[in-house]
């Protein structure tokens, strides 16, 4: 069998050993690594992205799988630093000032993580100043930000509004969430996209990359 | 006899509970809060200020036990008792702090605004099997810096029956203090006659954050009630057994209890809560699942066992419009709930995760309280023995329908709905109309709004009330408040 489509599969069961053993066979016989990630991991935690959606499998399986994608990710790290990384998208992520939920924020690192996105997360209460602070530290393209309350989503708008002031809008990208927020919300914020759930925010994340 | 149910033997309580203990002593408890922390330590937890960690002991577990009420009382505006929270006994609220609004014209959610609220509070005034009021919306045309006690203020204005509430943060705990000392008084009239409870959060697991600690802490030294919410979800925040939840559920609603009493034996809490399930397949905490329900009520067991009143956000639904899921859902909940005895039951009108209400939801959800209060009347005999004269009465008038003994217990047996439920034959339903059961709900939403008849707090308190508000309202610049007829 394509051993490509082995790495996928096995990933899929969520078997990191064989994904770890499998990826660094597939090294040996000289494919390349950029299609080693492309059609092994992604494309195997894409298909666990599908059937998660269509409830074909469940929260915990993305995870087991996410694990297997990260233990090949290790097999493949000194071959990228050799190579030269191709940009893994880097995300912050933050509960807004003045809230403490964090529950999906969680969610949403823990899957943008799964589908290979570097997250950094800034936990909860974090201030726009923060935000963006960390944004230009980091360089990364994108804040994701959480807000469940009512009375902090107002919070959000000043983070845009920041990034603007400091003429970063084209650098740096907003993505939100959380029950209160919609995409109406988003728009009229001026935040570049929205996502409902975890999988959405994945989704998302991917096209504010790829428009990028 | 009262039937009650039960999912616990005492002999697993006490093995949850000893373990809840051990989570409290071995592993302890994140606290975000210097002064929580050091009134723990100096009653002899091994705190660690740097890490905001505290270990507890088994004393101080002992000692809070030993202290808390195992009963307290509710008054209205007016300071007549609506409320023991006592053994068995069982008061409805409903559902509160909704994100939105189900607009029933256009079917659709939105954001409340103050006239909704009133609307709101109006409709709860005339429900009869609804005890309290609750902040159940924020309304979105005001500051959001005062948009939890501003929820009061209307609350105060609008309704009679006391409020369940809490504070969005550790400012606004003064005015919303503030506001109820102009109702009664005195702070030592407030404390006489309490008129609100508030909820406070512990986050999962065992963590208590700034906000809530203090607001704990608050509550406390003012002998205002509070209610616990820690929200271990199963699978996922929690252990994915139930037991594993109810483990953890103890040992955060059990640290709450040791803060409040520490800080002020005696003060008066309620044993709560609104864990939940989590949906694996959708990421979202259903509060309408039976296991959320079961979780509900052996908590309720426990606190019972350790000899506090109860609550339990459970006669709720998931379900995003008043249909045959919001019913089974809510009417599931409140039925557990009440043979179960959770003594402040929280949730009618309450859809979509607790985050959307809906006044005709609470008209349907206010019958399904009435039927279970009915139902805890259980069945017991009136006259009935001997039965064998009414049945000779029976044989000889061919019926029953004038005879003294119905006319005595007609009223105390059965219990009547509102026109919100439909026990009209057929061919009669036809005729007047075939009326959903949505527009029934909203005819006696209208009804009630109508009917509402204003509440008797004094005036000049009333003008109390709007003048602290107006005086906080300037303090985040806002230079009035929304136009509203008292
Ligand atoms: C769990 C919970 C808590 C827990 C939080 C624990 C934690 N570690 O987060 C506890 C008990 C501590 C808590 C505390 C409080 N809570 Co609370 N809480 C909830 C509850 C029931 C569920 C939230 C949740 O975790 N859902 C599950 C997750 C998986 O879903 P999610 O958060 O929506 O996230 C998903 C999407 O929204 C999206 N998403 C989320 N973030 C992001 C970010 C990005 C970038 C993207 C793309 C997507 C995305 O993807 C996620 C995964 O699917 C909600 C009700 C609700 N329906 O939301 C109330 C709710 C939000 N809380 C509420 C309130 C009032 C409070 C308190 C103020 C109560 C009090 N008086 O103390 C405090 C808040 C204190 C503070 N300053 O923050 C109200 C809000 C009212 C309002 N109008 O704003 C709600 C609606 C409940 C209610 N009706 O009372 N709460």
């Amino acid at each position: 069998m394509d051993i490509l489509k082995e790495i996928s599969e096995n990933l899929e069961l969520g078997d990191f050993e064989k994904v770890s053993l499998l990826t660094k066979k597939a090294i040996e016989e000289k494919i390349p690594v950029e299609k080693i990630l492309k059609f092994g991991l992604i494309g195997g935690m894409d298909i666990v992205g599908e059937k998660y959606k269509t409830h074909q499998i469940f929260l915990p399986d993305v995870l087991m799988s996410a694990r297997a994608m990260h233990a090949g990710m290790d097999v493949l790290k000194p071959f990228f630093i050799r190579e030269g990384m191709p940009n893994s998208g880097k995300v912050i992520l933050g509960t807004i000032q003045g809230d403490l939920h964090d529950i999906g924020k969680n969610l949403v690192g823990i899957m943008l993580k799964g589908a290979g996105f570097e997250v950094i997360d800034l936990g909860t209460d974090v201030s726009p100043e923060k935000f963006i602070e960390t944004a230009k530290k980091e360089a990364a393209y994108i804040i994701g930000m959480s807000a469940l309350l009512t009375t902090t989503m107002p919070m959000m708008r000043k983070v845009v509004e920041l990034l603007k002031k400091e003429g970063l809008e084209d650098k740096v990208k907003t993505i939100i969430g959380g029950a209160p927020v919609s995409k109406d919300f988003a728009q009229s914020i001026g935040a570049d996209a929205y996502g409902y759930d975890s999988t959405d925010a994945v989704e998302s994340v991917r096209k504010l990359f790829n428009q990028a | 006899m009262r039937p009650v149910l039960r999912f616990l033997e005492d002999e697993l309580i006490e093995r949850i509970v000893s373990e809840a203990r051990d989570v409290l002593c071995k592993l302890g408890v994140e606290i975000h809060n210097k002064d929580v922390l050091s009134m723990l330590g100096e009653h002899g937890a091994k705190v660690n200020m740097d890490k905001y960690h505290v270990l507890f002991t088994n004393e101080i577990i002992d000692k809070a036990l030993k202290t808390v009420p195992k009963s307290f009382k509710l008054y209205d505006v007016l300071g007549n008792q609506t409320h023991d929270f006592s053994g068995y006994d069982v008061y409805y609220t409903p559902g509160s702090a909704a994100l939105n609004i189900l607009d029933y014209d256009t079917n659709k959610i939105r954001r409340p605004e103050t006239s909704d609220y009133i609307k709101f509070t109006k409709v709860v005034s005339g429900l009869k099997n609804i005890a309290s009021q609750s902040t159940a919306l924020i309304p979105a045309d005001i500051h959001e810096k005062i948009s939890d006690s501003y929820r009061l203020y209307l609350s105060l204005l609008f309704c009679e029956k006391p409020v369940v509430t809490g504070a969005f943060t550790i400012e606004a705990f003064e005015i919303m203090k503030e506001l109820q000392i102009a109702v009664r008084g005195t702070e030592k009239e407030l404390a006489q006659k309490p008129l609100t409870i508030f909820s406070c959060c512990p986050t999962s697991p065992v963590k208590w954050s700034d906000v809530t600690s203090q607001n704990l802490l608050d509550c406390s030294r003012f002998s205002i009630p509070v209610e616990f919410i820690a929200m271990p979800l199963s699978g996922f925040m929690a252990p994915v057994t139930l037991v594993g939840t109810l483990i953890q559920h103890t040992a955060e609603t059990l640290s709450g209890v040791v803060i409040s009493q520490l800080t002020n034996p005696g003060a008066p809490v309620l044993y709560g809560g609104s864990p939940a399930i989590f949906d694996l397949r959708f990421e979202t905490t259903p509060m309408g699942a039976v296991e959320t329900e079961m979780i509900d009520c052996a908590y309720n067991e426990i606190g019972k066992y350790l000899g506090m009143p109860t609550q339990a956000y459970i006669s709720l639904s998931d379900s995003k419009q008043v249909d045959a899921q919001a019913g089974l859902e809510s009417s599931m909940g409140a039925t557990l709930a009440a043979l179960s005895g959770i003594n402040n039951i929280a949730g009618p009108g309450m859809l979509d995760f607790e985050s959307c209400q809906s006044t005709e939801k609470l008209v349907l959800d206010n019958e399904i309280c009435g039927m279970t209060l009915r139902m805890l009347k259980g069945i017991v005999p009136r006259e009935d023995f001997p039965t064998l004269p009414r049945l000779e009465e029976l044989l000889k008038e061919k019926h029953l329908l004038i005879s003294e003994h119905t006319r005595k217990y007609l009223k105390e047996e059965f219990y009547f709905p509102s026109s919100v439920i439909d026990r009209a034959n057929r061919t009669r339903w036809e005729k007047e109309g075939r009326v959903t059961l949505i527009k029934r709900a909203h005819a006696e939403v209208e009804k009630l709004t109508r009917d509402y008849a204003p509440s008797r707090l004094p005036e000049d308190i009333k003008k109390e009330l709007t003048k602290l508000m107006m005086g906080e309202a300037r303090r985040y610049d806002m230079k009035r408040l929304p136009e509203i007829e008292i």
